[in-house]
């Protein structure tokens, strides 16, 4: 069983089915076949990634390693691994996969469907390979072909305007994906020099190469995840986008592709330019700081719910990278946290609100009142995710967000002081958005408005379990971060100031210290 | 004085000569073969001859003579003149197949209803009783292969010339026929001959400069051979501006052949004049060809004087990728944005050419500049030859329609055309996955290996901008809604095997050389370096 290569099966799969999904006859594109096929396909990657899980030893490092050469003149290996940063995010992707699958059932009926999932199938295998990657020039490669995917997804299906907020979408990644290749390719540079040239990151790690490489090539990987990720002053494209793509095109990126901004500064920056990660820490956390009150500030000013939506990530977003690099245990695992609890959240919040504008036929938050009486289990579900996405305790989001709360008066006061208002404003426009379009009297032309269906259901419930569970049992996903957290920080070359904060009580063995 | 018989290698300059009697046999054919069967015995034999040379170029490279622990290998032919060396050959090879290619698509009669893309009687003013007639009794020129292999003959000579003198004929030898081929439109033949002429007469000025060029080096120099001119250059120290002008001057002639800013401005014009056959051709050859000299040229020649050109190399390289991306946005013609595309390329292989470094200065297993000239040369020679055969396909009414106008939602009425399309944009884009981006890495990585951090930066900027204009093709084809006044929109002619064939092998090419390119790497790699 260990045998098995389960990481390459993993990304193969969705990778056919893609490939099976597209190539189905045409005859059966508007029949529920494509679909059908896409949907068993997820399943299956979903099965082997929860097999992943069980593989999965807390505490051995890199595990389940394959390594292949792959273009040897450039020193470029086919490896993949994985660690407990790169566990969550492969269970957060294989997760919310089948979950968009169901949730978009009707989303593109009448502009082929078929392609729609497949695009979505390889856009799940590129993300799987991202984030399995422990090779650079791998990571770099599939880092950009997820792309292609999805500007598909952005350009072939939403609304009037997609074409152009795919091009705007595209312009920035691959901006930012030509940045990250000048870094690499000087990676390259810097391994030849030191001997022979090679991508692994296990021996880019053991680089001793001179600070003004190390910080000139951490800046270069560092503007492609604010990019990706995305941080204030390189978020433009992101409301353009979630406002013109399907809801569930926007948590296939927001909730999964945009992670790997936040992941790639956890794997590369802090991986392999330690010193210039502590030296940029003033820079990036101003940013974080700026991203997290600058954005829920423009979340509050908008009037699309898609919109919105998409800019509390920008939000959230700054809250990850505070957690980052604010280079503590507690931030470190806070943010992977808070990668799995923000996407579970806001696929649910842009699945729900994708159902309440197909009900409607607006997203305009101005023109929506009064659907809690035709559609109360709507409301309420969005209530509850909108209540995770402001940090309610006893819902995930809050656990994450409390670490990396102390992560940042770890580092200054006032960095915590002013991450602090972000909580605040993310309660003013979660809760002025439910009360606009929520409540208020009953408007008669929704006579026609019914609730949720089963299908819809089905998609949004073990979302909101998600948010339930680990909101009261964050234990297992801690137990699974904190090593990988810890030996990254053993990396860097910090360590914790005197305990301030217990953050687990149960496990003793794996978590650290503190308690 | 006694007359001494100069020794000629045969064995290791055959398929050249090959290349070159297929050409005159081909001049023959049109003198005694009825005009009924030429057609076939034309295609037949240029095809023939471009495989068999291709076959000869296979066995030689195999022969070569291995030097310096495989530093190098070849050998210098001829009395000096012809050096046939690892990168020759690679050359050679590249050459013929897009050759092969070009020929493919020369001979491609089902687009036009029968007949080739090329005018039925050259002589016939356009719009005159005389063009009517020639074109109703179904005239073409048959001319055009003998033309093509000429060409093909000089390509070869050109990377591969060890002296001036021969780099010279070479040039002229290339240059001659495709000016020709460049008026032999069937379609906007005004357009076409204009662009024939623009070609012409610039390229003859070029081709002053150049030999002005070469006096001034030989005057430098005392002798035309580069291992002679190496020989001086690191010895002598008295004439150093002689050198510099002559320099200058041969930079001008090559610059201008591969189309660098500001040399560049013949190549919107011509490529969008001339028969799109020719186009596809002459854009991936000629700049193989004059890449090939241009190497050898200042590696071989001038190698001691790097750092005296390596300064001029850069500001070129980042002026020509400037002009080739930023003027490629401002096109509503496919034809001419692939032009300005493809000048953005050659900044981009410049920047290959300045990272060459002492082999000392490398680690072990490291890229050279050298291997990855060639690798970009090979990607971007079979993405250009690709591209221009999917733009014969597309057409209104009046035949080719490369106006991007008629090019919107391509996507949604030939989806798979529209697809192959967008597929070699994107590797020309330099997308992972697609063999583009490996080329542009490997370019870029010796430019920074070599310390030329701000033509890397520029670079990368410059891609930046080329990605946007490659990609706005792609919302033409596939997301814009029509409009309803859009006019007459093309459509995807069926074409014969042949167009689908070279489609196919570019397409084939792009992928492979993209998903797995280590291969072709280590050729290039065990090409080694010039023979001096």
């Amino acid at each position: 069983m260990s045998d098995l290569p389960l990481l390459t099966i993993l990304i193969v799969v969705p990778l056919v089915g893609a490939l099976v999904t597209a190539l189905l006859p045409k005859a059966s594109r508007e029949t529920a076949l494509p679909k059908q096929v896409a949907l068993a396909f997820a399943l299956v990657t979903a099965a082997v990634g929860i097999v992943i899980a069980t593989q999965y030893d807390n505490g051995a490092g890199m595990q389940l390693e394959e390594k292949h050469t792959w273009i040897e003149p450039l020193g470029v290996h086919y490896a993949l691994g994985v660690d407990g940063l790169g566990l969550m995010m492969i269970l957060l992707t294989v997760a919310l996969v089948p979950v968009v699958f169901v949730a978009s059932w009707h989303e593109a009926d009448g502009r082929n469907p078929a392609a729609f999932f497949a695009w979505a199938l390889a856009l799940q295998a590129f993300a799987l390979c991202v984030f399995a990657a422990t090779d650079v020039f791998l990571f770099y490669v599939v880092f950009e072909a997820t792309l292609i995917p999805a500007y598909f997804l952005i350009g072939g299906f939403g609304k009037e305007g997609r074409g152009n907020a795919a091009l705007k979408f595209l312009m920035y990644q691959l901006g930012g994906g030509l940045v990250l290749l000048a870094a690499v390719i000087g990676l390259y540079v810097v391994s030849a020099d030191a001997g022979t040239p090679s991508y692994l990151l296990s021996d880019l790690q053991q680089l001793d190469m001179s600070t003004t490489w190390e910080r000139w090539l951490f800046v270069g990987f560092m503007i492609a995840f604010i990019v990706k990720a995305p941080l204030f002053p390189l978020h433009t494209w992101l409301a353009d986008t979630t406002e013109k793509a399907t809801p569930g095109t926007s948590v296939l990126l927001v909730c999964i592709l945009d992670k790997i901004g936040t992941f790639g500064m956890l794997r590369f920056c802090l991986g392999i330019f330690p010193g210039a990660s502590e030296w940029a820490t003033p820079v990036v956390i101003t940013l974080a700081l700026i991203s997290i009150v600058y954005g829920a500030f423009l979340a509050i000013g908008q009037d699309d719910i898609l919109r919105l939506i998409g800019l509390t990530s920008l939000s959230h977003f700054g809250f990850i990278t505070l957690g980052i690099f604010a280079l503590t245990t507690q931030g470190g695992s806070g943010s992977i946290l808070y990668m799995v609890n923000h996407g579970v959240g806001t696929a649910a919040l842009f699945l729900l609100a994708g159902y309440l504008i197909k009900r409607k036929g607006t997203s305009l938050i101005s023109e929506i009142t009064g659907v809690e009486h035709r559609a109360p289990v709507l409301a309420g579900l969005f209530l509850i995710a909108g209540l995770a996405t402001l940090g309610l305790p006893g819902l995930s989001q809050f656990v994450s967000e409390i670490l990396v709360m102390i992560a940042a008066f770890d580092y200054h006061w006032w960095v915590g002081a002013v991450a602090v208002t972000g909580i605040v404003l993310a309660a003013v426009y979660v809760l002025w958005l439910y009360q606009r379009t929520m409540t208020g009297p009953p408007v008669p032309a929704d006579e026609g408005i019914r609730d949720l269906d089963k299908r819809e259901l089905v998609a949004v419930v073990p979302l909101m379990a998600a948010l339930v569970v680990f909101g009261f049992f964050p234990q297992p996903m801690l137990d699974a971060v904190n090593p990988t957290v810890d030996s990254l920080l053993q990396h860097v070359g910090v360590t914790d100031d005197p305990p301030t904060v217990p953050i687990a009580d149960h496990d003793d063995s794996t978590s650290e210290e503190g308690h | 004085m006694d007359f001494v018989k100069p020794t000629i290698e045969y064995a290791d300059i055959w398929p050249l000569i090959l290349v070159f009697g297929v050409a005159c046999v081909g001049v023959v054919i049109e003198a005694f073969v009825p005009r009924a069967h030429r057609f076939l015995v034309q295609t037949v034999l240029a095809g023939a001859g471009i495989v068999a040379a291709l076959v000869g170029t296979v066995m030689v490279a195999r022969d070569l003579t291995v030097h310096a622990d495989g530093a190098a290998r070849g050998a210098i032919d001829v009395e000096g003149t012809l050096a046939v060396d690892g990168p020759a050959v690679f050359f050679w090879g590249l050459i013929l197949v897009v050759a092969l290619g070009g020929v493919l698509l020369f001979a491609e009669r089902r687009l036009e209803g029968g007949v080739s893309a090329f005018a039925g009687q050259a002589a016939a003013l356009p719009g005159t009783e005389a063009e009517r007639q020639a074109s109703k009794s179904g005239l073409e020129h048959t001319e055009i292969y003998p033309l093509l292999m000429f060409a093909v003959f000089g390509m070869m000579l050109f990377p591969s010339a060890n002296d001036l003198l021969t780099l010279f004929v070479a040039l002229e030898v290339l240059s001659l026929p495709l000016y020709l081929l460049c008026g032999l439109a069937r379609r906007r033949r005004l357009l076409s001959q204009e662009a024939a002429l623009k070609y012409f007469l610039l390229g003859a000025f070029s081709s002053g400069f150049f030999l002005y060029g070469v006096a001034l080096t030989y005057g430098f120099a005392g002798s035309m051979s580069y291992a002679d001119i190496n020989e001086a250059v690191r010895n002598d120290l008295t004439n150093q501006s002689l050198l510099l002008l002559g320099i200058g001057m041969l930079s001008v002639g090559l610059l201008f052949k591969v189309g660098a800013a500001p040399f560049h401005s013949w190549t919107p014009d011509v490529y969008q004049g001339a028969p799109t056959p020719v186009t596809a051709f002459m854009a991936a050859g000629t700049k193989i060809a004059a890449f090939g000299a241009i190497l050898r040229l200042f590696y071989v020649a001038f190698g001691s004087e790097r750092w005296t050109w390596q300064p001029m190399l850069w500001v070129i390289a980042i002026l020509t990728m400037v002009v080739g991306a930023v003027l490629a946005v401002v096109q509503t013609d496919m034809k001419r944005m692939l032009a300005y595309s493809s000048i953005a390329h050659t900044g981009f292989l410049l920047t290959g050419v300045l990272g060459v470094q002492q082999a000392t200065d490398l680690s072990d297993g490291e890229i050279t500049s050298m291997q990855a000239v060639l690798f970009y040369l090979t990607t971007y020679g079979f993405a250009m030859l690709g591209a221009f055969a999917v733009v014969t396909l597309v057409r209104d009414s009046s035949g080719e329609a490369s106006t991007f106008a008629r090019w919107q939602g391509l996507g949604r009425r030939s989806p798979l055309v529209a697809g192959l399309f967008a597929f070699f944009l994107l590797s020309m884009a330099g997308i992972p996955l697609t063999a583009g981006f490996v080329g542009k890495w490997a370019v870029f990585t010796v430019a920074l290996s070599a310390g030329a951090w701000p033509v890397v930066v520029a670079a990368i900027l410059c891609s930046i901008v080329a990605v946007f204009f490659y990609v706005r093709v792609i919302v033409l084809m596939f997301f814009v809604d029509v409009a309803p006044d859009a006019g007459e929109l093309a459509s995807v002619a069926r074409p014969s095997v042949l167009t689908s064939a070279t489609i196919a092998v570019g397409l084939a090419a792009t992928v492979v050389l993209g998903v797995v390119p280590g291969p072709v790497l280590t050729l290039a790699a065990n090409a080694g370096q010039f023979l001096r």
